[in-house]
């Protein structure tokens, strides 16, 4: 079946082909049944892969399409690698990818039959680079997947391209990943000088013989590139704006899957990063970092997918620090239970501002529990397997990468599971803002409040089943002897890297007593949050201190304002007024002018008269012939 | 014969032939000038090439062509001359149709 791992990419590719190309004769049924479709088929060819991939002792294959740039020094194939790393992220791609679709079809209704057939067109296209992202065999048809999702994510983020601000977080987001694109492009240059080749077959065994400072610099590139991609300080800001995208974008592209892409990237560069120390620990203060800063800031927002956007960035970081201290296949696992719940989470979401005909702030709604009752359910269990509360799925995923940090150091332990305390604290706030209580919008609203459709309220229920049970294929140790399941599905991917560290063993004791604390606290939070906002109501008090704030995110944006905007403006300002105006115009001006100058004085010469040119045809012949004669 | 009487006669010819183009206004006379210029070289050839033959003759005295094959430009030069004999002449003809003159000074339409 891995040889036909090509058709995996190639059906995103046709329903991209044919919405894209058909967007003014396809009905609106017919488009989304086609972008649906295509990511099904994806995901019914993945899972067959999957079954042949998960049996014991299975060796990565490289599926050879053709040459993609042949020449004499560099031979790169376009090629796929498939193994159990990259067929667990096709299950999630097209899983989540097709949930997402079929959400699309009743989410996006209200659009034209066009808009909604580039609606598709971009979604397919997205899977297509991302599937390209993480089946490439080598480290530039990874970047071309790299860029593609870079592309759709600009393309989705701006869909409504006629609000000017949409348009600004489109160019924002482009613009913050093509400064981490440059980091990863040049870790691809150093690569091929290095090594020759960029295929992963070629550079992983070889690494442990190449000096670590070289390592360490390439690394520490492919991290920037990360850091663009995956939302990490100082490039993580485009993500909260990217919310101006429509809610199912969010939840596919600024949740499940493309902000995943350095989690990718560095997991299957794993060894590398492993021969590297000093970039680890540089992963894992900024991954930390991350997660506190975007934690914090959760806290104060008001605006229900603002809030997302930021346990994004916060979970995101987390999982990063989870790769910094080498607990790779935690981070994985991670990756793989945030794309379901949040996923879940961004959908009710998207179901509540369905439902409240676009309204995001949350200090307007409350009390939405009696009107969406199924949206209520399934957005309580994102909440509870986000916070990390047993048995789900979240808190295996977060335990694994917290035990790992607190084998690590154990100040980083408690400041990320105090990040983990402040998420529980802002997701049940959130949810108490907006099911408890009593409803605070308009009238209008209240009357139309309704339950999403079946094609939204399906995926929101296989999510949510999902967030539930995904955690029970990476057991601890520690409740069950060799029940990791993940752990040793994905063995073969790290098993260079995991030879080369070394463990430090946690008594069962004191993880038994930091889980349990950790859980307490959990839950001690969430009755807080939920009984404190339950009885929220709006108050003109204006807000000071921390709060404002937190509330203005730090103000990273005006510091970024600041320190690069406004210096590049006043430049360019100086080129445009000044270095343009006199000297680049002049210099056009005056070759323009002398010209003309020239000319005129050159015009005396064309009299008309036959004999003056003969004449002149006579004088230079006599001259030439002077010249000749004095020259010898 | 020595060569300079040759140089001489066909220097003063070309001189004559240069002068007559640069001062006369009628476009006859000035037609005339310009072969005499062209016949000048004619007979300057036509003495170069009998005196190399004359010195190749010389050194190896067994009767060849050497050294005249500057003779053929000649014949070449009057066939071109002859054509643009016939072109000139004509220009003139329409010239003269046109404003009713031969005179070069009123050929300034170039100028406008």
């Amino acid at each position: 079946m891995a040889k036909f791992i090509y058709l995996v990419p190639l059906f995103p590719l046709i329903g991209f082909l044919i919405n894209g190309l058909g967007r003014n004769f396809l009905s609106k049924k017919l488009s989304g049944i086609i972008g649906s479709l295509a990511i099904l088929a994806s995901f019914v060819v993945s899972v067959l892969v999957f079954l042949e991939v998960k049996a014991v002792g299975f060796t990565a294959v490289e599926v050879k399409l053709f040459d993609f740039i042949k020449t004499a020094g560099l031979d790169i194939p376009f090629s796929f690698q498939v193994d159990q790393l990259s067929v667990l992220f096709l299950l999630i791609i097209t899983g989540v990818g097709t949930l997402i679709h079929l959400y699309s079809t009743a989410y996006m209704h209200e659009e034209e039959p066009k808009d909604f057939a580039r609606y598709f067109a971009y979604l397919n296209l997205f899977v297509f680079s991302m599937l390209l992202l993480v089946l490439g065999a080598n480290y530039v048809i990874m970047f071309i997947g790299w860029e593609g999702v870079g592309l759709c994510s600009y393309l989705l983020i701006g869909f409504w391209f006629k609000n000017g601000d949409y348009n600004n977080a489109a160019k924002k987001a482009f613009v913050m990943n093509r400064i981490g694109d440059l980091g990863f492009l040049l870790a691809v240059f150093w690569i091929i000088g290095q090594f020759g080749s960029t295929s992963f077959s070629v550079i992983f065994p070889v690494a442990s013989k190449t000096a670590p400072a070289i390592l360490t610099g390439i690394t520490l590139l492919m991290f920037i590139g990360a850091m663009g991609k995956s939302a990490q300080i100082p490039l993580y800001t485009w993500l909260p704006d990217a919310m101006a995208g429509p809610t199912p974008v969010s939840a596919l592209i600024h949740a499940a899957t493309m902000v995943t892409a350095g989690i990718y990237m560095i997991a299957r560069s794993n060894i590398l990063y492993t021969l590297s120390p000093n970039t680890q620990q540089v992963v894992a203060v900024i991954g930390l970092a991350t997660s506190i800063l975007a934690a914090t800031i959760a806290v104060q927002q008001n605006d229900i997918k603002k809030v997302l956007a930021y346990s994004t960035v916060s979970q995101l970081g987390l999982m990063f620090l989870g790769l910094g201290v080498g607990a790779y296949v935690g981070a994985v696992f991670h990756v793989m239970t945030h794309a379901f719940f949040k996923a879940l989470l961004f959908l009710g979401a998207g179901s509540v501002i369905h439902a409240m005909h676009h309204e995001q702030d949350m200090r307007n709604m409350g009390g939405l529990k009696k009107y969406l009752p199924i949206t209520h359910i399934t957005f309580l269990i994102g909440c509870i397997a986000i916070a990390g509360i047993p048995p789900f799925s979240g808190f295996f995923s977060k335990d694994e990468i917290l035990m790992a940090v607190y084998s690590h150091n154990k100040l980083f332990y408690f400041l990320a599971t105090g990040s983990a305390l402040l998420t529980t604290f802002y997701m049940f706030r959130m949810y108490a803002l907006t099911f408890h209580g009593s409803f605070r919008g308009t009238q209008d609203q209240e009357h139309h409040l309704h339950e999403s459709p079946l094609a939204m309220t399906i995926p929101l229920g296989v999510l949510a089943i999902l967030a539930i049970v995904a955690g029970f294929i990476g057991i601890p140790e520690l409740f069950a002897k060799e029940s990791h399941w993940l752990e040793q599905y994905l063995h073969p991917i790290f098993a260079a890297s995991l030879a080369k560290q070394v463990g430090h063993e946690t008594p069962a004791s004191t993880e038994w007593l930091l889980m349990g604390t950790t859980v307490v606290l959990i839950l001690g939070i969430v009755f807080f949050a939920v009984s404190k906002f339950k009885k929220y109501k709006a108050t003109d008090v204006e807000i000071s201190g921390l709060p404002k704030i937190l509330e203005n995110k730090w103000y990273v944006d005006e510091l970024y304002d600041f320190l690069i905007n406004k210096p590049v403006r006043a430049i360019a300002n100086f080129f445009s007024s000044i270095f343009e105006k006199y000297v680049i115009d002049g210099a056009v001006n005056g070759v323009g002018k002398m010209v003309q100058y020239s000319s005129r004085q050159l015009r005396w010469l064309q009299s008309g008269q036959v004999g003056s040119y003969i004449l002149i045809m006579v004088v230079a012949t006599i001259v030439f012939f002077i010249i000749q004669i004095i020259g010898k | 014969m020595p060569i300079n009487y040759y140089l001489f006669l066909t220097v003063t010819l070309f001189s004559i032939g240069v002068i007559g183009v640069l001062t006369r206004r009628n476009a006859i006379v000035v037609f005339m000038c310009i072969e005499l210029m062209l016949n000048a070289v004619n007979l300057l050839l036509v003495a170069f090439s009998q005196m190399h033959q004359a010195n190749a003759l010389a050194i190896n005295p067994i009767p060849s062509s050497v050294g005249a094959e500057a003779q053929l430009f000649v014949f070449f030069i009057m066939v071109v001359a002859a054509a643009e004999v016939s072109v000139g002449l004509a220009i003139i003809v329409m010239m003269y149709r046109n404003i009713h003159s031969v005179d070069i000074n009123f050929l300034n339409r170039l100028k406008h």
